[in-house]
């Protein structure tokens, strides 16, 4: 149900960014979701890949600080109103939200946006009822 | 003019004959009241009467700071606690700091000291002296208010911080001697500045200046400034405080006074004693203290000696002005800070090897430290408030044992230099 989000710490300086993702284009790694959260002295860049294990292995071996964290991957509709309603059912359900970001690819009319949330397990459980489709893995994977 | 002529001018004979009273009484107290130093004694197979003329002082053991925290906290006293009226502490080279203790005849000696000092620099009666050290653990602020006092002066005990009003009083009360750090000087300097006040508003004539190293450049920056005579002045809480040494108005090295201190300089390797002239450690005798006396005291300053009569006729011999350090301490602020103290700090954090780097500034006249610390995996976080948190709780932990404000910069690891053998764990950018 949930799925594997690559975290890395970077310096907030020139180079850094391309220093990662050059390791992960070597390996052939596929990005298919990213986004950066910085404040002046440093960033955490946030992934979702084809190959989580594989790219884990290959920015510890290049000296990044990383750690895997689980997100959720929720399908919104790609129109207006569509983000708002996934979020009205998580406040409802009073699950605060860390961060959220959005995938690169969309399936059909659908958007995915991945969601960082306090309590995953409760999240869940509020979101189907509401009959909003969560992705998994392979899911993913087949996109 | 002297606060003390017949002691500040007393002749090389004259004083050499006070010593060696002084130094028989002060070794036979130590070795009878202080185990610590009998013991030491012992293991060479001294004992006081062996102490026959000043001479004899060199087969006396060294004292270093680590005795002192060998026998934390008030195992090197030589009298009872009844006697002793007041603690001062400094920072320790790790968690616990260094605690020295006077007796009432201590204090009363300790501000004979800085009443030298003080019309070293012109004090008399009459003089508003404004003491901008800290009051506290610190000996600064204390060390000054009474030895202001015991001349009689007016004191203004405005301690440090809150520059403006300082400033303020300064104007109104016509203050003419500022005792204070000399950055401290010089940020007050800045502040009059962005006040919009002309120092020829003020009524300063001298500032006495220590606690850190400075330059004869950063001497030239505050008497313009200021429009002052700007003296140094030495002293460490081990050996009692400031007022050890200080310059008088020929500014030409400070004169430690003698007859309550015995200096020698010796390689700091070697541990030999070194000719006058020559440069090497300083090592402080005390001679004339009952709460805490130390025998061949290791400073770690660096400095040189000379005997050479002084045209203000101080008989006194001189130390050159102090600016290096055998050891990896540094001063800012006025703080001593061991980068060992940063060390154990991180280690505390959860940090079993940590790799770190201090950077230390001095941006607009104030000592800056910046502590850089690799982002181990350990520390890492996926959140930003959580790694913000750890930058907060450590710069909280350095604040709490050394009572600094430092910024602490995450920095990717691999990011500090490593070098073959020992780390380079710091970078003076300040102009010394």
């Amino acid at each position: 149900m949930f799925v594997k989000q690559i975290s890395v710490f970077l310096e907030n300086k020139p180079g850094r960014l391309a220093a990662v993702t050059k390791v992960l284009a070597d390996k052939g790694i596929d990005i298919s979701a990213i986004s950066i959260a910085d404040t002046t002295q440093f960033g955490i860049l946030r992934m979702i890949v084809n190959k989580p294990e594989e790219a884990m292995a290959a920015v510890k071996q290049a000296g990044f600080p990383a750690s895997t964290t689980e997100v959720l991957a929720v399908e919104v509709q790609d129109e207006p109103g569509g983000l708002n309603h996934a979020l009205q059912v998580l406040q409802q359900a009073e699950v605060s939200v860390e961060y959220l970001y959005s995938f690169i690819k969309r399936n059909e009319d659908k958007a995915l946006i991945l969601f960082r949330v306090e309590d995953p397990q409760k999240a869940v459980e509020a979101l189907k009822s509401a009959g909003i489709k969560i992705y998994g893995s392979d899911d993913i994977a087949s996109l | 003019m002297y606060w003390n002529k017949s002691r500040e001018c007393m002749s090389r004979d004259e004083l050499e004959f006070h010593q060696l009273q002084k130094l028989k009484e002060t070794v036979d107290r130590v070795y009878h009241n202080v185990e610590s130093y009998r013991h030491k004694m012992q293991q060479k197979g001294i004992i006081p009467e062996d102490i026959k003329s000043l001479e004899d002082l060199k087969i006396l053991p060294f004292t270093t700071k680590q005795d002192l925290r060998d026998n934390y906290p008030t195992g090197l006293f030589a009298a009872p606690l009844s006697e002793i009226i007041r603690i001062h502490a400094s920072s320790g080279t790790t968690g616990k700091p260094t605690v020295v203790g006077y007796t009432r005849r201590d204090i009363s000696n300790w501000a004979e000291l800085v009443a030298r000092c003080l019309v070293m620099g012109g004090g008399r009666r009459d003089t508003v002296v404004q003491v901008s050290y800290g009051y506290g653990l610190f000996t600064g602020g204390l060390g000054f208010h009474y030895g202001a006092e015991k001349l009689g002066a007016v004191v203004i005990p405005t301690s440090g911080g809150n520059t403006r009003r300082q400033v303020m009083l300064m104007k109104d009360l016509k203050t003419e001697i500022l005792a204070c750090t000399p950055s401290y000087a010089l940020y007050i300097a800045e502040t009059l500045e962005e006040m919009g006040i002309n120092r020829d508003e003020l009524h300063l004539k001298t500032g006495i200046f220590g606690a850190e190293p400075w330059t004869e450049n950063m001497r030239k920056e505050i008497q313009e400034k200021l429009g002052i005579k700007a003296l140094d002045i030495y002293g460490l809480s081990e050996v009692i405080g400031p007022g050890v040494a200080c310059e008088c108005s020929e500014q030409n090295g400070l004169h430690i006074f003698e007859d309550f201190f015995i200096p020698e300089i010796i390689d700091p390797i070697t541990e030999e004693p070194l000719p006058p002239g020559e440069k090497g450690e300083l090592v402080i005798t005390t001679i004339d203290k009952e709460g805490l006396p130390v025998i061949r005291y290791r400073t770690r300053d660096i400095t040189s000696i000379k005997y050479e009569p002084c045209p203000c006729g101080r008989t006194h011999a001189r130390i050159e002005k102090l600016l290096g350090r055998t050891d990896d301490m540094l001063i800012i602020r006025g703080v001593n800070v061991f980068p060992s103290q940063i060390e154990s700090v991180l280690m505390a954090a959860g940090e079993t090897e940590p790799h770190y780097l201090l950077i230390v500034d001095r941006v607009d006249n104030l000592d800056s430290l910046e502590v850089w610390v690799e982002v181990s995996e350990k520390l890492f976080a996926d959140e930003v408030r959580k790694l913000e948190d750890v930058r907060k709780k450590i710069a909280s932990d350095i604040y709490t044992t050394l009572g600094i404000t430092v910024n602490v910069r995450l920095v990717e690891p691999h990011t500090i230099e490593r070098s073959e053998g020992k780390a380079k764990r710091v970078i003076d950018k300040r102009k010394m």
